[in-house]
This record gives structure tokens, C-alpha cells and sequence, in this order.
């Protein structure tokens, strides 16, 4: 009986292992960009099946750009928040861009037709692209959405001014009392240094 | 038929192996049905947990419900704490789920998968005060685990095969 016990949980084990293989994965955004970095611009579809760079923005001051996707509650639970930052500050020379990074092949839900279905149903404001590929979020160093970088428009390229999350509430706007997204960009358009540059927040990792 | 019972302010006395700690824990309430009980914690409660000097080694897993690969590696985790004496090894699930989705999400999901290992739900959204406190290279980004024993700790942000876990427990044992 003991051996048959043995046996058996070392089937599992195999089994379990077997199945887990595709399930490895390694971290391969360390490299990604730090403050003071200059970004890369780059050509990915948007739902309106037009394709969208950041060079196409000639009045633009900077970017504010967000990894997010559907699935993901606290990329849900940040939708308004995201609405409310481009109506705020795309007047003001910073539009949101956000970016999809997850490979539909993970996550069904983050495929481009059901971006588009999201898209509508919140009524984005803005460009709600698809890293078709995953090919600019391990650039950019993203890990998880949300995740936020704002860029600032100058001589040598789009610079990276910070990094993180939106404010320090998921659950609640109305409880945030720190907003360091809105903050940063204040900043930014009256010449001054971002006063906190880089945040960490919970976030779902992005799956290539 | 889900039966809420709130306690505010319930003090968990956890007493070590050797009794020599006696550290009172302050959950903010107990998610409870179905036979189903989770803590909650702020993050200055939960703390404690990743600091228990008893000889015991934990494995501490930040997961969700909503986190696919953390899902996947569930059953290596609850393979590990069936395998392992409670004496030796004890595996504590963070979830990070969000406290709307504790009744219609969580608690099925541990129902479902008759989770044995304790889980624990840490609620505290200003994440950005905590997350440097778990360790200073988490992105925070799940899953991600924390094995320790006294005052050794390793820290990884990264999935793991049943193998491979138990390769990174056994440095620790």
C-alpha cells in the first residue's frame, strides 16, 4: 500500500510538473527604462484600426502613458481615473495614451475586438492601442497593469519623468490624497521638478 | 446564502511554537461563509507575519483570483503544504484580491479548489507605502513569494513549477 502511495504522488508530482512547464516565466523587463530615460516611440494599431505614434502628436508637451488592459480588476477599478486624466490634461499638452500589452493568447478577454467592445462601453477619450507582438512593453521596462509612464516632449526625444501608479488608492479615488500622476504633470507644465518620480503598486502582471 | 459575520477590531492571538512570542494581530474584519475563513489586514498587521522567529520556515505567496499565473502555480504551493509537517513548513496565500470581489470571487475559488493551506487577504490600497517593505526590489507585480526561516528570506517575483519550489524551500529547511 505505501509504495502505491509513493507511486502515486510521484505520478502527480510529474504530472503537475509537466503541466507547468509553459508557466516559467522570466523576469526580462529589469532593463526597462528609469527616470530620465528617452523613450521609444513606436506604431501600434489603435481600435480604430488607424495606427497611432507618438511623433503624430505635434502640440503635444508629453504623454502620459498607461499599460492597462481589460481583465485586470485594478485596471478596472482605474478607468475612470484614466478618463478623467486625458479630459484633464490632453488640453493641456499631455494626452493619455494606453497601451494593451498582454498577449490574448493569455488573457481572451485583452484581445483587440473585445479592446474595442471595453473601449466603447466606458467611452475612452483616448488611444487604446494593442502591443501587437509585445514588443514595446519589455522597453519600457512595464511589469503589470496599470502601469504609468509620463513623458516629456523635448529636444532629444520623449523623456521618461515617472514612474508608477496613479495615485496611491486603488479602491477608492475620492480616499487617494496622493496623486502622483496629476502631480507630476502640474509640475512638468509649470517647469518644475516631478516631486515624486517613481511609485510601486499591485498590479496584474502583463503576459507575453 | 453567504453569512457575513464582521468583527471589527478581533484579536488574533498567535502564540509560537516554543511560547515565547505572544504578538496580538488586529484583522480589520473576517470574511466568513460557507465555511470559508479569511483575515483581513492592513499592511501594519499583516507585517508580522513575515518576521515569525520560531524555527519554522514559511512560504508566503502574494496571489489573486484574477492573477492567471498565480493560479496556475496554486496547487505546487498547496502540494508543498500537504507535503511538508505544519511543524516544519508552513505556507500562508496572500490574496490580493480586492474586498468587493471576496464573496462572489475569492471565496468560491477556495471552495472550489478546497484550498487546505491558510489564506489571508491583505487590504491596503496605498500600496506604494508597503510594497518597499515586502522587499525593496518588488515591482509589485504577483505572484510573488517569500520564503523564510528566522532571519533568512528570500524573496522572488516570478512563478514557479512544483520543482522548482521546492528546490528554493529546501536552501531554506
Amino acid at each position: 500500500m505505501k509504495t502505491l502511495k509513493i507511486l502515486v504522488a510521484v505520478v502527480l508530482v510529474i504530472a503537475v510538473s509537466a503541466f507547468a512547464i509553459d508557466k516559467v516565466n522570466v523576469s526580462d523587463t529589469d532593463a526597462g527604462y528609469i527616470i530620465g530615460d528617452t523613450a521609444t516611440d513606436f506604431k501600434l494599431k489603435n481600435i480604430d484600426d488607424t495606427m497611432v505614434s507618438l511623433k503624430d502628436y505635434k502640440e503635444a508637451k508629453g504623454f502620459i502613458v498607461i499599460f492597462t488592459c481589460n481583465h485586470c480588476p485594478y485596471s478596472v477599478a482605474y478607468e475612470d481615473r484614466i478618463i478623467e486624466l486625458d479630459k484633464n490634461f490632453k488640453n493641456k499638452g499631455y494626452p493619455v495614451i494606453a497601451i494593451n500589452p498582454n498577449n490574448p493568447k493569455a488573457y481572451p478577454t485583452d484581445s483587440f475586438d473585445q479592446m474595442k467592445i471595453r473601449a466603447k462601453e466606458k467611452g475612452f477619450t483616448f488611444p487604446y492601442l494593442f502591443d501587437d507582438g509585445q514588443k514595446i512593453y519589455p522597453q519600457y521596462g512595464a511589469t503589470k497593469t496599470p502601469h504609468v509612464y509620463i513623458l516629456e516632449k523635448t529636444e532629444n526625444g520623449n523623456v521618461v519623468r515617472y514612474i508608477g501608479a496613479i495615485d496611491n488608492n486603488y479602491k477608492d479615488a475620492a480616499a487617494a490624497d496622493k496623486k502622483y500622476v496629476e502631480d507630476a504633470i502640474n509640475a512638468l507644465l509649470k517647469g518644475q521638478k516631478v516631486p515624486v518620480e517613481t511609485t510601486k503598486a499591485i498590479g496584474c502582471s502583463i503576459k507575453a | 446564502m453567504h453569512k457575513w459575520i464582521f468583527y471589527i477590531g478581533l484579536t488574533v492571538l498567535l502564540v509560537s511554537c516554543k511560547g515565547e512570542q505572544k504578538v496580538a494581530i488586529e484583522t480589520t474584519k473576517v470574511f466568513s461563509g460557507k465555511g470559508v475563513e479569511i483575515p483581513v489586514y492592513d499592511f501594519k498587521n499583516f507585517e508580522y507575519l513575515l518576521s515569525i522567529n520560531d524555527g519554522k520556515t514559511r512560504i508566503i505567496n502574494f496571489w489573486a483570483t484574477w492573477c492567471k499565473p498565480c493560479v496556475a502555480e496554486l496547487p505546487y504551493f498547496e502540494l508543498i503544504n500537504s507535503r511538508y509537517p505544519n511543524k516544519e513548513v508552513e505556507v500562508i496565500l496572500v490574496s490580493l484580491d480586492l474586498p468587493n470581489q471576496v464573496e462572489s470571487k475569492l471565496i468560491p475559488f477556495i471552495r472550489k479548489q478546497r484550498i487546505k493551506s491558510k489564506i489571508v487577504l491583505l487590504d491596503d490600497p496605498d500600496a506604494n507605502s508597503w510594497i518597499p517593505k515586502v522587499n525593496e526590489n518588488w515591482s509589485g507585480s504577483i505572484p510573488a513569494t517569500i520564503i523564510y526561516k528566522g532571519n533568512t528570506s528570500n524573496f522572488y517575483e516570478r512563478s514557479f513549477t512544483y520543482d522548482e519550489l521546492e528546490r528554493e524551500l529546501k536552501k531554506m529547511l
